[in-house]
C-alpha cells in the first residue's frame, strides 16, 4: 500500500474538483486497496489459525462452558453452553445499563435544576461535584468505589442507613416483595389508577379548551390512586408480603442481594455519567430564551408550572440528543466491569476466549451485541426526540 | 425560576450581595444545609488528609494513625513516575517528560501555531521514542516492554492525538466526500468504532492484531494499545471535524474557487482553518476524553500511571492503603483534565472575541 501513496495523494488533489472518470478510478483503487488489505489480514489470520491448530466457526457455542458466573440475571450453571454463558453476560450488561440510565436521568435532571438555583452556594456545590465527576477517569472512580465496598465491615457490623437496608462487604441487601397474587393485584390496581388519571387529565384538557375552566381532577385522581391498589390487595387471597433481610449466623437471609461488584459498578457509572447529564440539563434549560419565562409570568403562571409547561418541554429539544449519546456512553462504559470483576458481557467473553481460543468469533459476537444495543438506544431516543420536536403550523 | 422579579420590591433590609443567599425561608434553609454539608466534608477531609495523616514514616506508623498515609505515596512516588524502566534510564524519562511538557507549553501559545510547530512535534516524538529506548544512541536500553508509569500515560495520550488527528481529518473529509465508496467506507469506520466500547477495541488490538500479522512479526503490547487508541481517537475526532467542516458557509469555498484556487488549496487555506477553529472546545473535550481513557490500557496489561498505582497496592509492605493511592491518582488526573477544560474555555472566549472584532 505504501509505495503507491505519494502518487495517489497528488492525484487526490486533482480528483477533488474533477467529477467523472478519475473519480471512479480513485474509488475503484480505494476499494481494491481495502479489499487487498482485508484479504491480506484474512490470509495471515487463516495461516496463523491453522498453525496454532485453532478451531474456526461457531460450533463451540453449543459446548458446555464449565465455568461458574458469580451472578446472573438469567438462570445459569456451569453445565450450560457457552452461548448461555454469553447470554448471561449480556443480560448483566443490559441490567446495569438499564438501571444506570434510569438513575442517571433522575439525578441528572435533579442536579441540573439545582445547578441553576438562584442560591449561589447550592449551585457552586453542584458545580464542584460536576467538575470532580467529569475530570477523574471512570476506571479510577470504579476502583475507588469498589475498594470502599470491599473494605466495608462484615455482615455483623453492616451499615444500615434505613431499616431493612444493609450495606456490608458482601454487598447491598434490600427488602424485596414476595411474588404472590396480592402483589400482582395491587400492581394491577396501580396500573388501572394510572390509566384513570391519564383519562381524567385528557378530559380536563378538553373541558379547559372548550370552557376555559380547568375542572379539579387532583382529588379524584388521588382517590383512584389510593383506592384501586387497596381494592386489589383486598381481593387477593394472600396479603402483600415483604421479605426483609435479617442477619442469621454470618450472613443475611432474605431480601434482594446485590454484589459489591454490582453496587460499585452501578454507583460509579451513575456518579460519572450524572455529572455529564447535569451539564446537559443545565445547558438545555438555559437555552430556552428569557422571553419565554417573562411571557409565562405575564400570563400569571406560577413558577413551578412555568417550569413544567413552558420551559422543560422546550428544553427537552436541546437535551434529548446529547442525553441519548450519554446513554450510549453509559452502556459502553459498563464494559469497564471487567476491571472490577463484575461478570458483564466483556468479562465473560474474555473467559470464553481464554478457554476456547476462538477470539475472532467471540469478539465478533460482543461487538455485534454492543452495536445492536446502541442502535436500539438511538432508535428509542430518536422516537422520543420526534415526540418533542417543535410542531410548526 | 422564582417569582421575585414580579413581586413588589421589598425595602432593602439585606445587602444586595446576600440577597440570593437569604431571601425567604426556603433559601435560608438551603444555605444552612449547604454550609453544614460543606463544613462537615471540609472537616472530615482536613482531619483525614492533613491533621491525622502520616507524611513521613512507615506502614506501622500509618496503621497506628487514623488519617491518610501519604508516606505510602511518597515511598512509591518513583515507581509511579518510572515504573519498571531500568534505573540507569530514569534521567531519560525525566528528559522526555520535560521535552513533551515544553512542547505542550509551546503549543498553548497561538503565536506558535503553524507548520513549524507541527513538524517540531513529529521530530520531537520520534526522537523521544528512540531516545527513551536508548539503543539508537548507544545508551542503556529501556525496551518498550519495560515502559510503565506516568510516562506511558503521557506517551499514549500524546501519540494517540498526534496520529488520530490527521486520520480523523481524512475520515471527516471522506464522510463529506461526494464519492460514494469513500463516503461509505468512512461512515462504516466511524460508526463501527463509535458504536463499541473502547475496551473491546483494546481487546481487538491485543488479541486480534497478533493473529492478523504475518508469522514472525510481533508487536509490543504498548504498540498494539497505541494502535487501538489511534483507531478510537480518529473516529471521535472525525465527527468533530465533520461538524466544523459543515459549519463553514458554502460561500467560503465558492469565494475561494472564484479566486482560482484549486479545491485542495481552498480546503487547506480557506475552509480548514475556519472549520478547525469553530470546533476547538469540542476538540479539547475529546483530548480530555482520550487522556482519561488511557487508564483503560491496564486491562490489557500495560502499566500506565493507574496501573502502577494498582500494582503498588499489592506490595506486602504497604497493604491496605488503596484509598490514598486512588485519591492521589484522582488529584493528578483532575488537575490535568480540569486544566485542559479551563484552557478550552479561555480559548473559546478569546476566539469569539476575535470573531467579533
Amino acid at each position: 500500500m505504501t509505495p503507491a501513496a505519494p502518487a495517489r495523494s497528488r492525484n487526490f488533489a486533482d480528483l477533488w474538483n474533477d467529477a467523472g472518470v478519475r473519480k471512479t478510478v480513485f474509488q475503484a483503487a480505494l476499494v481494491a486497496c481495502v479489499a487487498a488489505v482485508a484479504f491480506l489480514l484474512w490470509w495471515n489470520a487463516s495461516g496463523n489459525i491453522a498453525r496454532r491448530g485453532l478451531e474456526v466457526g461457531f460450533a463451540f457455542l453449543q459446548r458446555t462452558a464449565n465455568f461458574a458466573i458469580g451472578e446472573s440475571v438469567i438462570p445459569y450453571s456451569p453445565a450450560d453452553s457457552y452461548a448461555r454463558a454469553l447470554l448471561a453476560g449480556l443480560s448483566n450488561t443490559v441490567v446495569v445499563a438499564l438501571f444506570g440510565c434510569l438513575l442517571t436521568t433522575v439525578f441528572g435532571v435533579l442536579f441540573g435544576v439545582l445547578r441553576l438555583s438562584p442560591n449561589p452556594f447550592l449551585s457552586r456545590l453542584v458545580g464542584l461535584y460536576v467538575e470532580i465527576g467529569r475530570n477523574v477517569p471512570l476506571l479510577l472512580q470504579l476502583f475507588f468505589w469498589y475498594s470502599l465496598c470491599t473494605r466495608l465491615s462484615g455482615p455483623r457490623q453492616a451499615l444500615s442507613p434505613l431499616p431493612g437496608v444493609f450495606l456490608s462487604n458482601r454487598g447491598l441487601r434490600l427488602p424485596s416483595f414476595v411474588a404472590n397474587d396480592g402483589l400482582l393485584l395491587t400492581v394491577l390496581g396501580l396500573a388501572i389508577a394510572s390509566v384513570v388519571w391519564l383519562v381524567l387529565r385528557r378530559w380536563a384538557g378538553h373541558v379547559q379548551e372548550r370552557t376555559g375552566q380547568r375542572p379539579r381532577i387532583l382529588p379524584w385522581g388521588l382517590a383512584a390512586l389510593v383506592l384501586a391498589p387497596l381494592a386489589g390487595s383486598q381481593l387477593a387471597t394472600s396479603p402483600i408480603a415483604i421479605d426483609v433481610p435479617e442477619l442469621r449466623g454470618f450472613n443475611f437471609v432474605g431480601g434482594q442481594e446485590f454484589s459489591p461488584e454490582f453496587v460499585a459498578l452501578l454507583f460509579g457509572l451513575v456518579f460519572y455519567t450524572t455529572a455529564f447529564v447535569t451539564e446537559i440539563v443545565r445547558g438545555g434549560i438555559q437555552s430556552v430564551p428569557k422571553g419565554q419565562w417573562e411571557a409565562a409570568r405575564a400570563l400569571g403562571l406560577p413558577a413551578q408550572r412555568i417550569m413544567r409547561l413552558v420551559i422543560l418541554p422546550q428544553a427537552m429539544r436541546t437535551i434529548i440528543p446529547p442525553l441519548a449519546s450519554q446513554y450510549i456512553n453509559l452502556t459502553k462504559n459498563s464494559s469497564l466491569a471487567v476491571a472490577i470483576g463484575f461478570p458483564d458481557l466483556i468479562n465473560i467473553s474474555n473467559t470464553v476466549i481464554n478457554q476456547t481460543g476462538q477470539a475472532l468469533e467471540v469478539i465478533f459476537i460482543f461487538m455485534g451485541s454492543y452495536l445492536t444495543l446502541n442502535l436500539m438506544i438511538s432508535a428509542l431516543m430518536n422516537r422520543l426526540n420526534a415526540a418533542f420536536a417543535a410542531r410548526e403550523r | 425560576m422564582t417569582t421575585t422579579a414580579l413581586s413588589r420590591p421589598a425595602p432593602g433590609r439585606l445587602p444586595a450581595g446576600l440577597k440570593p443567599l437569604f431571601s425567604g425561608w426556603t433559601n435560608i434553609a438551603i444555605t444552612a444545609a449547604c454550609t453544614a454539608i460543606t463544613l462537615w466534608l471540609a472537616a472530615k477531609l482536613y482531619a483525614w488528609g492533613w491533621a491525622e495523616a502520616v507524611i513521613h514514616g512507615d506502614a506501622t506508623a500509618c496503621r497506628a494513625a487514623s488519617g491518610a498515609c501519604w508516606a505510602f505515596i511518597a515511598d512509591k512516588f518513583d515507581f509511579f513516575v518510572f515504573g519498571f524502566i531500568p534505573e540507569a534510564a530514569h534521567w531519560r524519562v525525566l528528559f522526555v517528560l520535560g521535552l513533551i511538557a515544553a512542547m505542550i507549553a509551546a503549543s498553548l501559545y497561538r503565536a506558535f501555531w503553524g507548520r513549524t510547530l507541527l513538524i517540531t512535534w513529529v521530530v520531537a516524538l520520534v526522537f523521544a521514542a528512540l531516545f527513551l529506548q536508548g539503543d539508537a544512541f548507544g545508551l542503556t536500553p529501556a525496551p518498550l516492554r519495560t515502559w510503565s508509569g506516568l510516562v506511558v500515560t503521557i506517551w499514549i495520550a500524546v501519540v494517540a492525538l498526534a496520529t488520530a488527528y490527521p486520520l480523523g481529518l481524512i475520515l471527516a473529509l471522506g464522510r463529506l466526500s461526494q464519492m460514494r465508496a469513500v463516503r461509505l467506507l468512512s461512515i462504516a469506520w466511524i460508526e463501527l468504532v463509535r458504536g463499541v466500547p473502547l475496551i473491546s477495541i483494546l481487546f481487538l488490538a491485543s488479541i486480534m492484531v497478533p493473529l492478523f500479522l504475518p508469522e514472525g512479526i510481533e508487536l509490543e503490547v504498548l504498540v498494539r494499545a497505541q494502535v487501538g487508541f489511534t483507531i478510537f481517537g480518529s473516529a471521535y475526532l472525525a465527527e468533530i471535524f465533520r461538524a466544523g467542516l459543515q459549519s463553514v458557509p458554502k460561500g467560503q469555498s465558492e469565494g475561494a474557487a472564484s479566486l482560482a484556487l484549486t479545491r485542495w488549496q481552498a480546503l487547506r487555506l480557506v475552509v480548514l482553518p475556519q472549520a478547525l477553529k469553530a470546533v476547538i472546545p469540542a476538540q479539547v473535550n475529546t483530548f480530555i476524553m482520550i487522556f482519561k481513557d488511557t487508564s483503560l490500557v491496564l486491562v490489557i496489561g500495560v502499566f500506565d500511571l493507574l496501573g502502577t498505582f494498582k500494582a503498588s497496592l499489592s506490595d506486602p509492605a504497604w497493604l491496605g492503603f488503596s484509598t490514598e493511592a486512588y485519591v492521589a491518582g484522582a488529584v493528578f488526573y483532575f488537575a490535568v483534565c480540569f486544566g485542559m477544560s479551563l484552557y478550552s474555555r479561555h480559548l473559546e472566549t478569546k476566539l469569539s472575541r476575535d470573531h467579533q472584532r
